[in-house]
């Protein structure tokens, strides 16, 4: 279980890493999303369903969706 | 442990996007990274080893083992109140695109308004 | 060079933050007020989610802060987006793919039961008005996906937003007539683990659960509206 939580603890570090590096914005975007989602699945094991419920729902959906449509009206690449 | 190196590398990241990047959606994204490294912090504070999720959703659940409820209680809002406040930056940052024609900080900055 | 200052800086902070989290354990329980939440919340709101208990009875005065902050935030982004110009491209949007639009169409309802289902019963299982309006507005934007040119009516989500907002306060001055204090549960608790239990916890929270719905659709719809001005000219 340990192992496991390790494992998508670097991942989502990862995912944060890309979303800060890379050079396409729409890339940034999702590699965000990502990050936000695997910190939902940790507050799930963190015992905190009521959070992981937001967090999955807004957090990953609603905040990807809203940047998305933003880069929709200005422009894609840095 | 591993909770709080997670959280605060999050943090790290985010603020090294908003010291170097110059533009303003790159910022925004650095800022909600900010949100969810604070968040995952605040709910790793509050987590106790063995414990069960604060809800009584069956009978025999004992009391005294779970979970502090008050951090979670805080970052349910904290997470509705992010999505909003981003909403309103990234409503600011098409008006300047609008207006200058780019998103380059250092740009924006010689123009007059 | 910019880069190199930074991430000096980063690294010592970082040896900053090392030091101070190495003085707060992990998995231990520290404050008392959670022990007292756990221990007395079911008998003192009748609420089985002890979350929504402290978000909705004992910091109940938070929320309505809260839910003025959300309100002010929408009210800041529709003025700052209210005389938006037109793209120059004017090219029309290309319809969605059969797939996509069957699917949507086929999804739209129960994304929306589930959103309802979800903050009706937010205080017996998780859940609860937040995240359910969150639901509701990502079924919306499913249903926005499908139809771009669909002309909303923006007044009818104003009005909804601001009634379920008013009587949010209404039942709080409802408290202070009926009970001793701005929001006190002046309904009886009944039994815990029923749905009609808990006071005024689950009106309070199906009341949010729609605000926090159409706040979040209303964003969705100002940033996709661009199409909705093009129909009118």
């Amino acid at each position: 279980m340990i192992y496991f939580t390790i494992i998508l603890i670097s991942i989502m570090l990862l995912c944060g890493i890309i979303a800060a590096i890379s050079k396409d914005l729409l890339f940034a975007v999702i590699a965000a999303g990502m990050a936000s989602f695997i910190t939902a699945i940790l507050f799930v094991f963190l015992q905190a369903p009521d959070v992981a419920m937001a967090e999955a729902s807004i957090g990953a959906a609603l905040v990807t969706a809203l940047f998305v449509l933003a880069l929709k009206k200005t422009k894609r690449s840095e | 442990m591993v909770y709080y190196i997670g959280a605060f590398g999050l943090i790290i990241i985010g603020l090294y996007v908003l010291m170097v990047k110059r533009n303003l959606i790159k910022m925004i994204i650095g800022i909600s990274l900010i949100n969810t490294g604070l968040n995952l912090f605040l709910i790793s504070v509050g987590f106790i080893k063995l414990g069960t999720a604060p809800i009584f959703s069956k009978p025999g659940l004992n009391p005294k083992i779970m979970v502090d409820p008050l951090p979670q209680a805080m970052v349910l809002t904290a997470i509705v109140i992010s999505v909003a406040t981003l909403a309103m930056a990234l409503a600011l940052a098409i008006r300047l695109y609008e207006h200058h024609g780019t998103l380059d900080m250092g740009k924006i900055k010689d123009q007059k308004w | 060079m910019k880069k190199i200052i930074a991430i000096l800086f980063l690294l010592v902070l970082s040896y900053g933050i090392y030091l101070s989290i190495n003085s707060i354990p992990f998995g231990v329980s520290k404050t008392k007020v959670g022990n007292y939440y756990n221990l007395n919340g079911v008998k003192d709101t009748g609420a089985n989610n002890i979350v929504t208990a402290v978000v909705l009875n004992y910091r109940g005065f938070d929320t309505l802060g809260e839910v003025t902050v959300l309100f002010l935030a929408v009210l800041g982004f529709s003025t700052i987006l209210f005389t938006m110009k037109k793209k120059k491209s004017d090219n029309m949007p290309t319809p969605p793919s059969l797939i996509l639009s069957i699917g949507c169409k086929f999804l739209f309802p129960f994304v929306l039961l589930f959103g309802i289902y979800i903050f009706i019963h937010g205080h017996l299982s998780p859940g609860g008005g937040f995240q359910g309006g969150a639901v509701i507005a990502s079924a919306f934007l499913l249903f926005y996906l499908v139809k771009p040119s669909e002309k909303s009516s923006k007044k009818s989500f104003q009005l909804i937003e601001s009634l379920s907002g008013m009587a949010f306060i209404v039942i709080g001055i409802l408290g202070l007539v009926f009970g001793n204090y701005f929001l006190s549960n002046f309904l009886p608790k009944g039994i815990a683990g029923k749905l009609i239990s808990a006071g005024i916890i689950p009106l309070i929270y199906i009341f949010i659960g729609i605000k926090v719905g159409s706040e979040l659709t209303g964003i969705i719809d100002r940033l996709m509206g661009k199409n909705n001005e093009k129909q009118v000219k």
